[in-house]
Parts: C-alpha cells; structure tokens; sequence
C-alpha cells in the first residue's frame, strides 16, 4: 500500500509541476467554455450557449487528462527510460497502473469542481443525473487512456506528442463538444457518433439535461471504446 | 559464494545473435566488471541478469532465481543502473531517492543516500539541471535505496569527473566489503582496473578472457614497455638488447618483446643515458588491462578477417575494410 501511496503522490506532484499539462487539462476547457459561453459565434443550438458547453467542454477535459495528459506523459517516461527502470524496483505494473489511475481521477475531479464553478457563474444550470455523469466519465476515461496509451506505448516521445495534440484536435472538432454535430455533413456525422468524444459528449449532455436520459447508441459506443482500447493498448505496449 | 551463475546463454534479436554461449560466474563480497567493445554483448548479458531481456539458450541464475521467472522476487534484492535516463526528468534529487527507498519499505534513509553520493547540496534539483556526471550518481543512489545483495552498474563513471569517480569507488568498495555482489559494465579499462576484484572480458558476444586483473596483466607474452622520445633507433636498441625484437608501438611508446629481468632493463636505461634521453612511464613484466584487452580483441577481429578471406568464394582484399570498420 505504501508503495502504491508513494507512486501515486509522486504522479500528481510532477503533474502538478508540468505547466504545459495544467493549460491542457484545466486552462484550455476553462478558456473554450468562458469566450465561447460569451461570444456566441458557434452553431451550439437554440438554447443558452453555456448550456449546449458545459458538458461538452467538460467531456473535452476528460479526453486531455486520461487521453492527452497521461499519453504523453507515459510516452515521455517509456522515451526516458523509466518505465524500464521502474521495472526493475518491487514496483508491480498494476501498482504503476493504479497510481495513474487515482491521478487521473483526481484531476478530473477538480478539473470538474473548476469548470461546474465556472460554468455555474455562466448560467449554466445542470439537471443532475450524477449517476449517469460518473458511469459516462468512468467508460470515457477509461477509453481515452487506452487510446494514450496505445499510442504512448509504441511511438517515440516526440512523435506521440505531435500524434496526442493531433488526435485531441481531431476529436475535439469531430466530437460535438463545442460544435454541435448536427451542423456535420450526413456520413461525416454518422462517423462522428461513433467516436468516443462524440459519445461522451453525448452522455454527458444527456445525463446533465432534465430528463437524466442518455440515448443506448452513445453507452453502446462508449463501452466498446471503453474496453477495446485498454485491451489494444495492453497488448501493444512496449517499456522501452 | 558466487551470487550470478550464467551457463552457456545465449540472447538473439531476430537473425542477430548479440550472446552466444557466454559463461561467468560473480561472487558476492566483489566488484565484476564485463568489458568489452560496443556491441560486445555486455548490457545483453546484464539484462538478462536483471529480467529485462528473454534469453534463447542457457541456464541464468541471480541469488538462485530465475531472472526470467522469478523476476518479482529477484527486484527486491538487485539495484540497477541504467547506462543513461531511468529518472523522471522533472523529479528533484530528494524526491526521486524518497519514492525509492519507499519501493523498498525504506530500508536506507534518503539522506544518507544522497549524502553518500555527493549530491547534498543539490537535493532540490531536478533530474533536468543535473550534469551527466550528476545524473549518474543520482542513478547510482537509487540502484542502492533497497540495500541490495546484487547491484548491476551499467557505466557507473561514464561523464563522471575526477572527485565524482573516486567517490563511487569508494561506495563500490563498501558494498563489496558489505557483502554485496557488484556487476559493472564498462568502457573504461582504468575504471575496471582500479574496482574491479575481477574481470570478464567479452567480445562478440563471447567471453574472451576473465579473471583477475592481476591475472590478465600476466597472462599476455612476456614484454617491457616504456615511454621516450619518439622515432628512436629501435634496431640499435634491439641489438643493445641481444636481439630483442622492439618495436615502436605508437609515436614514443616502445614494446621490447621479453622478460624484464634487471639486466635488461640495466641496459635500456644505459642504452637511454648514453643519448641523452629521458625515459617515462616504464613497465616491466605486467600489462596494462588496456593492453590485454586490445591485444584480445584485435586477436579476435584478425581471426574473424583470416576466416572470412580464405572462406570459399570469400573476396580477397576485404579484410582490412572489414577490420576498420570494427
């Protein structure tokens, strides 16, 4: 247990000393959210902008932590060799795997404090459904960590960067998280739905709205992403 | 008692086989170091001692476990260096021997460690702002948090300046005397020299030689060796010698081919004084490990030429390509 308390403070300590990580995860969300909630330039629907935002930048701020975020920075380690080194320490891969796990939950946890805060002064007023909201970030977060990993666990780490930033953009824009899909060409946003942002977004505005309901197709998709991913990344991983 | 047992191991990286048949054993309470040109099969070897690498044949075993198999066990009792990298670069000094020695259940105090390494006054650094040399002795600390009974030390000098060196020796000779089994990999044939209780000498992914330093000094053909002013008579010298064969080895240093016997070496520095000439650095009887080990390799490097020139179809004239570019 120890070991496992020690891993996991060391993680959230160089994240928190990693400037580049808390613009992505917690400054860019908060940016998208406030100017776009106060220019309304984006095809986000008939309602209040900050409504249609909310969940969606709060989706956005799960894919940069589990996918971007923990990508690059495992990426990063396996390029320094200490994952290698790692290795050979009594330190068990699931003890690694845990410890990153309570980071990222940690930062989704204040990131959502931060930007619910923030949204809330917008005029934001969510329904509720918390339940759905935990189940849809659990499947989410696990689903853009294996996408991080995935790639973290076989490209160079200069490569996996450029890779992360260029994938989180992709699905960003893709994901109707600040866009709504709606305003996508037909197949386009058939393609869209199918992806883990686009599902996420979905559940997360779905769950937050007044009827607490999230449609099948968005928790189908979720989950396969959710599993696929974590399994592709497990059997593609390399230390070093 | 010897703590590494390696037996006919062999390690292959597809059609490449980097180790074939390497056999050594390592004591505990001594410091072995494997050394070898690049590509020798060195940190091959080492990490299949640490269970980072899967071996193709033989048996391998460290304090009686199976690296492959027992690798959760083994962790707990090895420290490990890598040759470079192994820190997380944003991590200080203090915080990366904290987070070790709890891997261990802080069996050693993280003060001391960082202490013992010379690292001090640079705790609240981080891995980035250290120099290399720092870095390795960082590295160095961390292989020692779990207070191990085997310590495999891949280049534990590399970048390291002249104070930084004497203190790993010094931290070298007390895990030996405490009775830890010290593995080191190194370029450096003085380092080796210096620690080293015994050497191993690898070379194509075969042990060439292995024994004691003093061992290997003396295994070689009888010579004396000294330094001059360059471009000397050496067939004068040679016939004041009674015929020794002499030779110019490099620009003022000269190998005289027999035994160092006072009489000889009367006459060589009569030889010097009857001209004039300072006479430094002499050796008589034993060579430098660095002599050994370039007289070994090459050895290898012209028997490997020899075969492949007089294999059938083999191209004459491609030998000495082929020897450069080792």
């Amino acid at each position: 247990m120890s070991i496992l308390v020690a891993q996991a403070r060391a993680e959230l300590r160089l994240l928190a000393r990693n400037g580049e990580q808390l613009l992505l995860t917690l400054g860019i969300p908060a940016l998208l959210l406030v100017f776009f909630s106060k220019v309304d330039v984006l095809p986000t629907g008939s309602g209040e902008p900050v409504d249609f935002l909310a969940p969606g930048v709060l989706a956005l701020a799960v894919m940069s932590t589990a996918m971007v975020g923990l990508g690059i920075a495992t990426g990063f380690e396996r390029s320094y060799g200490v994952l290698k080194r790692l290795g050979a320490t009594p330190l068990r891969r699931w003890h690694l795997v845990v410890a990153k796990i309570v980071t990222i939950l940690v930062v989704e946890v204040v990131q959502f404090g931060v930007l619910a805060v923030i949204a809330r002064v917008l005029g934001w007023r969510p329904g509720g459904g918390w339940g759905l909201v935990v189940l849809a970030v659990l499947l989410g977060s696990a689903a853009f960590a294996g996408i991080g990993l995935t790639l973290a666990g076989r490209l160079p780490g200069t490569v996996n960067l450029a890779a992360a930033n260029g994938l989180y953009l992709v699905l960003l824009l893709l994901g109707g998280m600040v866009i709504t899909l709606d305003k996508l060409p037909g197949p386009l946003r058939a393609f869209a739905k199918g992806l883990p942002s686009g599902a996420l977004s979905e559940a997360l505005r779905g769950a937050f709205g007044a009827a607490h309901h999230v449609p099948g197709s968005a928790w189908v998709v979720l989950a396969v992403w959710a599993v696929a991913t974590p399994v592709a990344a497990a059997f593609t991983f390399r230390w070093e | 008692m010897a703590a590494v047992e390696v037996d006919g191991l062999v390690v292959r990286y597809g059609d490449l086989t980097a180790v074939r048949q390497v056999s050594l054993t390592a004591e505990a309470g001594a410091v072995t170091a494997l050394l070898g040109p690049n590509g020798a099969g060195k940190t091959s070897t080492v990490e299949v001692l640490e269970g980072y690498r899967a071996r193709a044949g033989g048996t391998v075993q460290v304090l009686g476990l199976d690296p492959a198999r027992q690798h959760g066990e083994l962790v707990r009792h090895i420290g490990v260096m890598l040759q470079r990298g192994g820190v997380y670069p944003t991590m200080r000094v203090g915080e990366a021997v904290e987070l070790f020695c709890a891997y261990y259940g802080n069996v050693s105090s993280p003060t001391a460690l960082v202490d013992e390494v010379g690292l001090g006054e640079r705790v609240g650094s981080t891995w980035r702002q250290l120099s290399g040399g720092e870095q390795q002795r960082l590295s160095l600390a961390l292989a020692l948090a779990g207070r191990p009974r085997v310590a495999f030390l891949d280049e534990p000098t590399a970048s390291v300046d002249v104070a930084g060196r004497q203190l790993v020796r010094q931290v070298l000779r007390r895990l030996a005397a405490e009775g830890c089994c010290v593995v080191l990999t190194t370029h450096e044939l003085d380092e080796a020299e210096r620690v080293a209780d015994r050497v191993v000498i690898v070379d194509r992914g075969e042990v060439v030689a292995d024994g004691t330093p003093d061992e290997l000094r003396r295994s070689g053909p009888a010579e004396v060796r000294f330094a001059a002013a360059p471009g000397l008579e050496v067939a004068a010298l040679a016939a004041h010698l009674g015929g020794a064969a002499t030779r110019e080895a490099a620009p003022g240093e000269y190998v005289v081919a027999t035994e160092g016997t006072p009489a000889l070496l009367a006459a060589l520095t009569a030889w010097l004084a009857e001209r004039d000439l300072a006479l430094g650095d002499l050796r008589a009887g034993r060579q430098r490990l660095e002599d050994v080990f370039l007289r070994l390799t090459a050895e290898r490097s012209e028997a490997a030429v020899d075969e492949t020139t007089t294999a059938p179809g083999a191209r004459r004239g491609r030998g000495r390509g082929w020897r450069s570019r080792r």
